[in-house]
């Protein structure tokens, strides 16, 4: 199982290593600036955790659990 | 839930595309920017304009214009919805994109967020690789001073080689350097290059020169050459129009573009890699600039955000903290309007006594002193003093919490069970503009990118009552369920009840959604990404006088023109006669049997049928439709109306059904319009139309009946 955002627990950090989904939401990610190199921290979780809150590039940007799975990231431990 | 004359019913699809300009000599402004970054506020400020604004992403999802005057002359500016990028991913990125690039736009202001600058340049630099006379105009400085964030403006104009201004929009004297800089605008065609990777680079060069023969005047040929070779059709699609000539059909081009591609896939880059490298490039300089012109001077700029969305959010305190907030507007609303209310009735009414007597001392004939008196101005009288009051207190409370930022969170913390309904937890959105105006709520459905999720939304929105309807549940929770005496309990009570009445209506929402998605709308969830914004302190005073200015005067402004008329009909109807029998009288038995299925009576459901137009009115029929029935000729206070609804046959069965039907049946005129609008098909008008009325008779024949067996 690789180390992917559904890893990161709330208050950690880490950088993106790879970006494994297609299509529209691989664009949207872009478009929020998510790519290689990029560190993410998770801030918090929904009442039922899921989806997650993440901080990217400054902005707070809620992602779901599925989505997250295509997000593989590095580095990272408090 | 932008409710305004210009964005609910016929305008509120209006493209940008057709740009009125006062003079030939007006020059064409853009405001482009990210999602929630105060573009809408820099607009409204600049020309004196009203666009309502909201702390969330995804407000302005129609283009609006305005005019901005100053003494070099006349700008038209329009503000055009917010993008993360102009790569074309989503219809608004499209509108935003194909404005810039094909509506002889003049400049682009491109509005940016001080406290999350990194990311909005991304935007900049799209823009600037497109347009040659851009202005980087960076608001929310006050929010960014208030975090101890520092933007370098003279390094970042250096940086990018642009006019780069620092405003805080709500401050509006900040935006007159601003308005600068657009006046200077001619001076700055500046060249702006991003440098890609060199393989990019020699690519680039193999097709710009000859593009530049044909097209140099029309289009920035270096961005162009970059989208023939990242394959963005949708763009070449659009270039053709414009052009009104296929590019491809230029054999030097077509030829150039082919040995461009094959050079770079020898490279081993293909299409999609293309399309990663130009990306990351972007936001790496994005990245770059930021490192040296932004400093974060406290580290835990974001706490109080942190903790407060811990407070919103949390699996404790998430839900409870909405239902609290959502139980706690509605007591505010309903013990503010109580007394106002009755003010008003007392006021109101004691003028028609002065009324009936003038148009006596003048003579003029009975049935028409009756027909202008007791049809219009009572009607007319009943829609100011029973739904002004709630409307002028509900409105601005929840502008307050629009303004703060919390509306995301909402969606945030539901999205989970949206998504259990394969739905999008943007919905909760979409829903929540639904309780100020249902047609609001549809335009607004335009956030939710999956055309099946959009409309999963939009069939939806009706089963969240809107503020026309609030006025109509609540004096029915207080003349049948709490009591009309005004003390803290019993308002606290109607609250409770009122909430329980929304949390139904929600309920049905989802259940309705979990439906659809099974059947007619099959298919499963798409990705989500939402934006949470950081919060904000809201204008108190602006959002009080704005949200009575330019909502409730608005929304009361139709219902009155649409009372009128409808009090003169019932009044008509009610004094008409055929064999004896008032035509009020023949219409109402006529549907009484069906309507006392539903627990309701012939009269309330004419009042249902009649207030298709505005929901607001529903109630005020019902009056009168019983006094010129002639059972009593006064009902000028709450208790009064009680007695006379009484009097008529009323119970708390009735009650509860009307409440029920209130919540469930067709949505209102504009309404429906405005869903004609945005799916562009009669079967899902008909559909938005049939799936609240229908759960709505299901529901009140089940709860009638079920009275009637256990009563």
């Amino acid at each position: 199982m690789p180390y992917c955002l559904n890893d990161l627990k709330v208050g950690q950090k880490a950088t993106v290593k790879t970006l494994n989904a297609s299509g529209s939401m691989r664009r949207r990610l872009l478009d929020i600036g998510l790519i290689g190199e990029t560190d993410i921290e998770c801030i918090g979780k929904s009442p039922s955790g899921d989806p997650k809150a993440f901080l990217i590039r400054g902005a707070v940007i809620a992602i779901r659990s599925e989505d997250c799975k295509d997000i593989l990231i590095k580095g990272g431990e408090e | 839930m932008g409710l305004t004359n210009s964005s609910t019913g016929h305008n509120a699809s209006d493209n940008a595309a057709n740009i009125k300009k006062k003079t030939p000599s007006d020059k064409v402004i853009a405001l482009a920017g990210n999602p929630n970054v105060g573009k809408s506020t820099v607009f409204n400020a600049l020309t004196g304009m009203n666009q309502h604004t909201g702390n969330w992403p995804g407000k302005t999802v129609a283009s609006a214009q305005g005019y901005l005057e100053t003494k070099n002359g006349t700008y038209v500016l329009v503000d055009i919805p917010g993008t993360y990028s102009l790569m074309a991913h989503s219809a608004e990125e499209e509108v935003a994109r194909n404005f810039i690039c094909f509506e002889n736009v003049d400049a682009v202001v491109v509005v940016c967020d001080a406290t999350c600058l990194e990311r909005n340049l991304n935007l900049v630099l799209q823009t600037m690789e497109i347009s040659k006379n851009v202005i980087v105009c960076v608001n929310l400085m006050d929010e960014a001073k208030r975090k101890n964030i520092s933007v370098n403006l003279k390094l970042l104009s250096e940086k990018l080689g642009v006019p780069v201004v620092g405003v805080s929009a709500r401050k509006k004297k900040t935006l007159s350097k601003l308005v600068e800089e657009i006046e200077n605008f001619t001076n700055i065609n500046y060249e702006f290059k991003i440098e890609y990777d060199e393989k990019i680079e020699n690519a680039i060069n193999m097709i710009e020169p000859i593009l530049k023969k044909y097209y140099d005047e029309k289009i920035n040929c270096r961005w162009l050459s970059l989208r023939l070779l990242d394959k963005d059709d949708l763009l070449i699609k659009e270039f053709s129009k414009y052009t009104k000539k296929n590019i491809f059909k230029n054999k030097k081009i077509a030829s150039a573009v082919k040995d461009a591609e094959e050079y770079l896939t020898e490279n081993g880059i293909t299409p999609d890699i293309l399309k990663d490298m130009i990306v990351s490039t972007l936001l790496f300089k994005a990245e770059e600039i930021c490192k040296d012109a932004v400093t974060y001077e406290n580290e835990k700029y974001d706490l109080f955000d942190r903790r407060l969305d811990k407070l919103l959010t949390s699996k404790l305190t998430g839900y409870p903290v909405m239902l609290i907030l959502l139980a706690l507007v509605f007591y505010i609303t309903i013990s503010g309007a109580n007394y106002p209310s009755m003010l008003l009735s007392d006021l109101l009414f004691s003028l028609q006594d002065k009324m009936m007597s003038f148009f006596t001392f003048i003579k003029m004939p009975e049935s028409i002193k009756n027909m202008l008196v007791l049809g219009i101005y009572r009607t007319l009288a009943w829609i100011v003093s029973v739904m002004l009051p709630p409307m002028a207190i509900f409105f601005p409370l929840f502008t307050l919490l629009e303004d703060s930022g919390y509306l995301p969170r909402i969606a945030y913390n539901l999205d989970k069970p949206f998504k259990k309904c394969c739905a999008c937890g943007k919905q909760a959105l979409t829903m929540c503009m639904g309780f100020g105006c249902n047609a609001a709520g549809v335009v607004g459905c335009r956030i939710i990118d999956s055309p099946r999720e959009r409309l999963l939304a939009i069939l939806t929105n009706n089963f969240v009552p809107c503020n026309g309807r609030f006025p109509t549940l609540i004096s029915i929770i207080t003349m049948f369920f709490i009591g009309t005496q005004a003390s803290m309990l019993s308002t606290a009570k109607s609250a409770l009840f009122l909430t329980f009445i929304i949390l139904l209506g929600i309920t049905f929402t989802f259940l309705s959604t979990f439906v659809l998605s099974k059947t007619v709308l099959k298919g499963v969830t798409s990705s989500f990404t939402l934006e949470l914004p950081p919060y904000r302190k809201p204008q108190i005073g602006k959002v009080i006088v704005r949200s009575i200015f330019d909502r409730t005067l608005f929304v009361l402004g139709r219902a009155a023109a649409v009372a009128a008329p409808a009090g003169l009909v019932i009044y008509l109807a009610a004094n008409t006669f055929i064999d004896g029998n008032s035509i009020l009288k023949i219409l109402s038995d006529f549907l009484d049997p069906f309507a006392r299925l539903m627990g309701l009576d012939g009269v309330i459901l004419i009042a249902f049928i009649l207030g298709f137009p505005a929901n607001e009115i529903v109630l005020p029929i019902v009056i009168m439709a019983y006094t010129a029935s002639g059972t009593l000729t006064e009902a000028s206070s709450i208790t009064a109306m009680k007695e006379l609804f009484v009097s008529n046959g009323w119970n708390s069965v009735t009650a509860m059904c009307t409440m029920l039907f209130s919540l469930f049946h067709w949505p209102c005129s504009t309404t429906i319009i405005t869903v004609k609008k945005e799916t562009q098909s009669i079967k899902w008008t008909v559909l938005a139309f049939l799936i609240p009325t229908a759960t709505g008779i299901l529901v009140c024949m089940i709860f009638a009946n079920l009275c009637r067996i256990f009563m």
